[in-house]
């Protein structure tokens, strides 16, 4: 009897916890690994990009599933003719999250604003050194040269002045690194004499306040009653991290996660088959590339340049590197970018005339190296059988490449210095502009390949259309400047652009309004449950 | 006895500093620098790069670095991660529980399974239940960490559908400035349905990491209880007329555990090195995902830390065995 009762007791506490379970609505997001904290400004990598934000906001940011621009923290902006000078009228509604240590006694105003640009680009600012102080994406976007101030003008009204007229800098606000922080939540911290709390546990905007994080495990949000834009219909948002692919397929299948990010190619088919779940897929905004370093005998040659770019059978690397994930490349930008060139004509494949070529320009049992990517991309999942097929490829008309790798670190050093003959390397977008693609393969005007340039190609003319572009707002104009750039890339063939990945994300059918991001990110602002 | 246990601590110092001088050469020999390591795709010019590296104190000539990380160590002080900006020892008690937790599990699991498999094996020697247990032993001892971990979710979490995938507790429940133990948080929760998810949660990641200790013990069992089974002294005991469960239970198995304990100790570092895999499986939060990740980026002073508090760990309970010994076998403590 004594057993029934304690059996029928736990039963109802059980039935309690479900109900209880039941009448909050939770969304948990299976992610792939730890982040390194929850700052913005601080870090750089897609994961960390992911966990902030939900909590903050920018100033300006992306429509939801697009690249176009929103208005967000700042309702409206004004942008002086010279393009130097942008001026953004802020929202007077938005509240910073409170949190047990932290309550807000003031709106969001231009010192959040201010502060949060002057600790990465203020030396003298309390905020500057502390967690370390490399401000790796704002450094990375080349915007310690770009931006010259940010002031406050009133309350409301924040002036940014520029160096030089940059086109693209409104969808490079809209980026993670420039979200806006609590000034008042960092004053408290610095009191406090913990300042390094404010990168560990976030005060923001954003449509969810930040919970709690159980180190490489979960990490757990509540909606936002207060958020600008309106309270979400999820209640708590909790990212499990689970770092390996298969088991985050049998976390979804067994209803653990309602969404998982980036399940495996060969995943997707029994995905789809599955009657309770939804796999959505998108064209990445990214591109995998061969880059021919141009100052390495023959590649200086331009018909040598070319010959490689007919000897290569993308679509055979489509089928067995992608396994069919993924759409043949041509322009050096993915074809979702606006300014994208259509009428480009790619290079064929045609080993033969790759041949034609290769006599013309006298080469004859070449033999090369073949730097092949030791790690998996997002845009290249699996270098080594890339650099297989490519491989083979050349050995066709004649070309023996031999292949090399190194550690992925030493690899873009190495690549960066311009060790490699040819490297396969790729890119995925920060913020949707095409200057964010076809800056890579620029010179600035200057006769010396910077770093980030693996092609180690300069032309003027290129330069000269980028800068074009850079220092015009009109859109029409921009896209003849880029247009001509991707014609100059596609003559001068300083890369064989090889593919654009798809990217997948699977989750439960109760999900509701998942957008995919093209830039790569996972939001779940707007998401919903069905019961 | 105090000699003894003096004598072993001593050994231990070398041992010491040997892993203290392994690691820092080992991790610093990994090539790409942490600075490369931080940058997602982007690239930062090489003066900046110059200067992030003077900012961590990776500049120095490694001699210093050394010489300096030595010093802090016996101040205590196993530094600030790289990546985290967080000290060291205050990230290793943030993992630690969540790995001490499955490892004793798996511990008990694979003692508790693999001692009576041993003398049952070993006493019906050549029988059906030999070849049985010895055979079943051998499969666990040669199954792949990763692929047995697989297995077990796709038959149980995910077609039976008895057990939960992977984490350490349903993501329902959290307790805030907890132990750091689930099963013990979730029993302070006063939550019967916590409770039941923490141990549900560890049912599959202990049977996966106990394996390889549960086969080890097991053999090492058996073949101990044989030749123990063999002496004269267990002979003298059946001839006496004593009951076999006294034979075996007393006389046999108290000596025939000395070689199991070792092995046991010893298992503390497969366990470890079988926790790395196990944890990643399972989504489990422990310490050895947590240096993984950090060789992952270069994150010296987690590596170099995280190894040198395991070594510790293992260097204790080997300790401990050596002292057990003498608790075991009197002979043992008053050798010499």
């Amino acid at each position: 009897m004594r057993r029934q009762l304690l059996g029928a007791m736990a039963v109802s506490v059980m039935a309690l916890c479900i109900s209880f379970a039941a009448e909050a609505k939770n969304l948990v997001y299976c992610s792939e690994a730890s982040p390194e904290g929850f700052s913005p400004q601080l870090w750089d990598t897609g994961t960390t990009l992911d966990v902030v934000r939900p909590v903050f906001n920018r100033l300006v940011e992306f429509k939801f599933g697009t690249t176009e621009i929103m208005p967000s923290l700042a309702e409206s902006w004004d942008i002086s003719d010279d393009g130097l000078t942008y001026t953004f009228h802020l929202r007077k509604d938005v509240k910073f999250h409170s949190s047990k240590t932290f309550k807000p006694t003031r709106d969001m105003n231009a010192d959040d604003v201010v502060q949060s640009f002057d600790r990465m680009m203020n030396k003298q600012n309390p905020y500057n050194g502390v967690s370390g102080g490399a401000y790796l994406y704002f450094e990375g976007m080349g915007m310690p040269d770009t931006m010259k101030s940010v002031e406050k003008v009133d309350d409301h009204t924040v002036k940014i002045t520029l160096n030089n007229p940059e086109s693209p800098f409104l969808a490079d606000l809209a980026m993670e690194w420039a979200s806006v922080t609590s000034k008042e939540y960092g004053d408290q911290l610095l009191k406090a004499k913990t300042p390094e709390k404010f990168d560990l546990e976030p005060i923001g905007t954003g449509p969810y306040s930040f919970v709690n994080y159980e180190k490489d495990a979960t990490i757990r949000y509540k909606a936002n009653a207060h958020y600008f834009r309106g309270k979400q219909k999820i209640d708590n948002l909790v990212f499990s991290i689970t770092p390996d692919a298969a088991v985050r397929k049998a976390k979804l299948e067994a209803g653990e996660c309602d969404i998982i990010v980036g399940p495996a190619p060969a995943d997707i088919a029994s995905l789809k088959a599955n009657p309770k779940l939804n796999v959505e897929e998108q064209e990445g905004l990214n591109i995998a590339y061969l880059a021919l370093n141009v100052t390495k005998k023959p590649l200086d040659d331009k018909r040598v340049r070319q010959a490689l770019n007919m000897a290569i059978d993308k679509d055979a690397i489509i089928k067995a590197v992608y396994l069919g994930g993924g759409t043949p490349a041509m322009n050096p930008i993915p074809p979702t970018i606006w300014s994208y060139d259509k009428d480009i004509k790619p290079y064929p494949y045609d080993p033969d005339g790759a041949k034609k070529l290769l006599d013309e320009a006298g080469v004859k049992d070449l033999s090369i190296d073949l730097w092949y990517m030791p790690k998996y991309r997002p845009y290249n999942p699996d270098g080594k059988r890339m650099g297989e097929l490519m491989q083979a490829d050349l050995a066709k008309v004649g070309v023996k490449a031999n292949l090399v790798t190194y550690e992925w670190g030493e690899y873009r050093k190495r690549m960066g210095n311009g060790e490699h003959s040819m490297g396969q390397i790729g890119w995925t977008g920060d913020n949707g502009d095409p200057d964010n693609f076809l800056y890579l393969w620029g010179c600035n005007g200057k006769n010396e390949a910077p770093t980030q340039n693996n092609t180690k190609w300069c032309n003027a003319d290129y330069d000269a259309a980028l800068k074009g572009a850079k220092e015009t707002a009109d859109v029409a104009k921009r896209t003849e400047f880029y247009k001509k750039a991707q014609e100059i890339a596609h003559e001068e063939a300083p890369m064989v652009p090889i593919a654009h990945s798809l990217v997948y994300m699977a989750m439960n059918k109760s999900v509701q309004n998942y957008i995919m991001d093209p830039l790569g990110f996972h939001n779940f602002e707007g998401v919903g449950k069905a019961q | 006895m105090l000699r003894f246990v003096l004598s072993r601590i001593l050994l231990v110092i070398p041992t010491f500093i040997g892993i203290l001088l392994l690691t820092f050469i080992l991790v610093h020999l990994i090539p790409g620098d942490p600075v490369e390591q931080m940058l997602n795709q982007h690239v930062i010019d090489p003066v900046r790069h110059a200067m992030l590296m003077h900012q961590l104190g990776l500049d120095r000539p490694l001699a210093v670095q050394f010489v300096d990380y030595v010093w802090h160590v016996m101040q205590g002080d196993l530094g600030t991660s790289l990546q985290t900006r967080i000290p060291v020892l205050e990230e290793f008690l943030e993992h630690f529980p969540a790995t001490l937790e499955l490892a004793t599990c798996a511990m008990i699991f694979a003692v508790v399974f693999g001692l009576p498999a041993g003398i049952i094996a070993a006493q019906r020697r050549g029988s059906i239940f030999d070849h049985t247990l010895m055979g079943t032993s051998l499969t666990g001892y040669s199954m792949p960490i990763f692929w047995w971990g697989l297995l077990l979710i796709i038959v149980f979490s995910n077609t039976l559908h008895w057990t939960p995938v992977s984490g350490r507790i349903s993501t329902d429940y959290y307790f805030e400035d907890g132990t750091g133990f689930m099963l013990i948080d979730a029993l302070n929760s006063d939550d019967d349905g916590a409770f039941i998810s923490a141990v549900s949660h560890l049912i599959l990641p202990t049977i996966v990491l106990g394996t390889i200790p549960l086969a080890v013990i097991a053999r090492m069992t058996r073949s101990s209880m044989l030749e123990v089974l063999g002496e004269d002294y267990i002979r003298t005991a059946r001839a006496k007329g004593l009951a076999d469960l006294r034979v075996v239970g007393v006389h046999a198995l108290r000596n025939a555990l000395i070689p199991v304990v070792t092995v046991i100790g010893l298992q503390v570092g497969t366990l470890m090195g079988g926790a790395i895999l196990t944890e990643t499986i399972f989504a489990w939060p422990g310490i050895a995902r947590w240096v993984v990740g950090a060789i992952n980026i270069r994150d010296y002073p987690v590596v170099q830390g995280g190894v040198l508090l395991i070594a510790t760990l293992i260097i204790l309970v080997n300790l401990m065995v050596d002292l057990l010994y003498g608790v075991l076998n009197p002979r043992i403590r008053h050798r010499r």
